[in-house]
């Protein structure tokens, strides 16, 4: 079937190229925010414009696109972005990272390392990570360029203060090879150590904001904290319930009108790797739909 | 003979064809402060906001000493060694604290910031340094996890000093620090600013209507009408015998109400 009442990827191809020099221009200067001239898409801003825009952008006919949103592959948003690309690109479309050579996501990287050739394109709400305290755009501006960067210590001084620790969990802000910091959207700071060295290209896109950032492979990225406050992520004391796997990103989940809950990896992908690779976590149904409860060691 | 800290001549400033301030020449001298008296609308403000780099003037000279030794004009430093002096080595005290302050999050923060934007990184330190200073400017430790938006004006006006102070700035501008306060809180705020003062050595320029507050505050004393330098002398001498008419008729003028 053919659908003439589209461009390839539903962009045209000046708006594309126009990306695209906003693409490079990131890539160059890693973690600097690139202003470009965002257009309406088929979709609420909510749903990640920003992030389909640079997907469009970069897409060829050969790619096979993941799309994962809080690490699921099947919800409303994820199953419409990769539904709006395969049908304007015709592009093969997978559950599974490995097979991926482009992954749009929104809130996650996936548990499986990427690998040089993949591109990961992360949806931005907001990308200016001083936003919260300093609203002056100008301000801000000037700020990144001198290096003034103070006042993101000040944001994670409050947390500390406020709550004995640093709260922030998302959109935790990184330095990005010692010069700009950037928000690395909202995806749990259990994900950003992955950012740092990842062979992959990580393009990020804010439709609304009409910002494009990049961290182009291998490059070196920071999670913020104090000396007597380091950087930390989320630790889980269960394995996944599911899969049992440790060491990954777990959504509690309720598993039934009693309230009961279990752990579970929010990377489903990999979750079901796991499971087909013959792990077996304690909270795995035994058989048909019946849920049995059981205690993590 | 020491230099002076920071050295300004003929410094003009126009809105359009309207004059802001003109013909202004004078030096301050480390550890003195200066006031800056005259009416509303004789350019108190636009002379402050262009020495302390805030606002573009329109022609002159205005020199800074410099701690590694230059003594360069403003304009001469990129704006990155400017912003640095801005929060390093000079204070800003704005009339309205809110100006001055981050209203949205904590005084310790507030005091912190200074601290932060010159790399410091050890959460303790910073909290213990703040705490010091809170207690330099009556705030009790225990506020240190409030906004400013919970403080009363003076506490808020106390809180901007601290936050100033905190880096061991040299030199401080202040427009109208007490203007916005009650008489009441204005004694004790003007008490602190007097004592810290002398304690650290500050060179301030202080702009001020009231001719108490140069008098309790400063050294020296700048007299402005329409724009320009009309006296200018040591604070007492220029209160007690002023000689310039104008001088003569604002002293007298206060002395009646
Ligand atoms: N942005 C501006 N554009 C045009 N004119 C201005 C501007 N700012 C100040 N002026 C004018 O310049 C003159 C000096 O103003 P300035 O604010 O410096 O006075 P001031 O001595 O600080 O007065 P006040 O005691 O009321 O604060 C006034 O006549 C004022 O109206
Ligand atoms: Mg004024
Ligand atoms: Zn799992």
């Amino acid at each position: 079937m053919t659908l003439p009442e589209y461009n390839f990827a539903y962009l045209d191809e000046q708006t594309k190229r126009m990306i695209r020099r906003s693409i490079l221009k990131g890539i160059a200067i890693p973690g600097y925010q690139v202003p470009f001239a965002s257009r309406e898409m088929p979709m609420p801003y909510g749903w990640g414009t920003g992030g389909v825009q640079v997907t469009a952008a970069i897409l060829g006919p050969d790619d096979v696109l993941k799309v994962i949103d809080q690490g699921a592959d099947d919800t409303t948003n994820a199953v419409s972005i990769r539904a709006f690309f395969a049908k304007t690109a015709n592009v093969a479309t997978t559950t599974k990272t490995a097979d991926a050579t482009v992954i749009q996501t929104r809130h996650r990287i996936p548990e499986a390392p990427l690998s040089a050739g993949q591109v990961i394109v992360y949806q931005v709400p907001i990308p200016e990570p001083l936003r919260f305290l300093e609203p002056r755009e100008t301000e801000t501006r000037v700020i990144h360029g001198l290096e003034e960067y103070g006042l993101i210590h000040v944001k994670l001084y409050e947390d500390i203060a406020q709550h004995g620790h640093i709260a922030t969990t998302y959109a935790y802000p990184v330095k990005v090879e010692d010069r700009y910091v950037m928000d690395p959207s909202p995806i749990p700071k259990f994900d950003n150590p992955k950012m740092n060295g990842s062979p992959a290209l990580q393009l990020f896109g804010a439709g609304r904001e009409k910002r494009i950032y990049a961290l182009p492979p291998f490059t070196h990225v920071v999670s913020l904290d104090f000396e007597d406050h380091p950087f930390e992520v989320q630790k889980f004391k269960q394995p996944c319930a599911l899969c049992n796997a440790t060491g990954v990103y777990l959504d509690e989940v309720v598993t039934d009108d009693r309230g009961s809950r279990m752990y579970v990896c929010s990377d489903t992908d990999h979750c079901e790797t796991r499971r087909e690779e013959g792990h077996r976590g304690p909270g795995l149904p035994i058989s048909g739909a019946q849920t049995v409860k059981e205690d993590a060691a | 003979m020491t230099s002076p800290i920071l050295s300004v001549r003929d410094l003009e400033r126009r809105y359009g064809d309207f004059i802001g301030c003109t013909d202004i020449s004078f030096d301050v001298w480390p550890g003195e402060v200066v006031a800056i008296v005259g009416e509303s609308g004789s350019g108190k403000t636009t002379l402050l906001n262009c020495i302390s780099g805030r606002l573009d003037r329109s022609s002159g000279s205005i020199r800074y000493n410099m701690r590694d030794g230059r003594f360069p004009d403003l304009a001469d430093l990129s704006e990155a060694e400017r912003r640095f002096l801005m929060r390093t080595d000079w204070g800003f005290v704005h009339q309205n604290p809110a100006d001055g302050l981050r209203m949205r999050v904590s005084a310790g923060a507030n005091v912190g910031e200074r601290l932060m934007a010159i790399g410091d990184r050890h959460y303790g330190e910073i909290r213990h340094t703040a705490t010091e200073w809170l207690g330099r400017v009556e705030i009790a430790g225990d506020r240190i996890d409030d906004k400013p938006v919970a403080f009363s004006g003076g506490m808020r006006q106390r809180l901007q000093i601290a936050r100033n102070l905190v880096t061991r700035p040299r030199l401080i501008f202040m427009d109208e620090p007490t203007g916005g306060l009650d008489v009441s809180v204005q004694a004790r705020v003007l008490d602190l600013l007097r004592g810290l003062v002398s304690d650290l050595g500050l060179a301030v320029v202080i702009v001020t209507h009231d001719l108490a507050v140069a008098r309790l505050l400063s050294q020296r004393m700048i007299v402005m009408k329409s724009g320009r330098i009309v006296e200018t002398g040591l604070t007492d001498r220029v209160l007690d015998d002023p000689h310039h008419p104008y001088t003569q008729l604002l002293v007298a003028s206060i002395l009646e109400s």
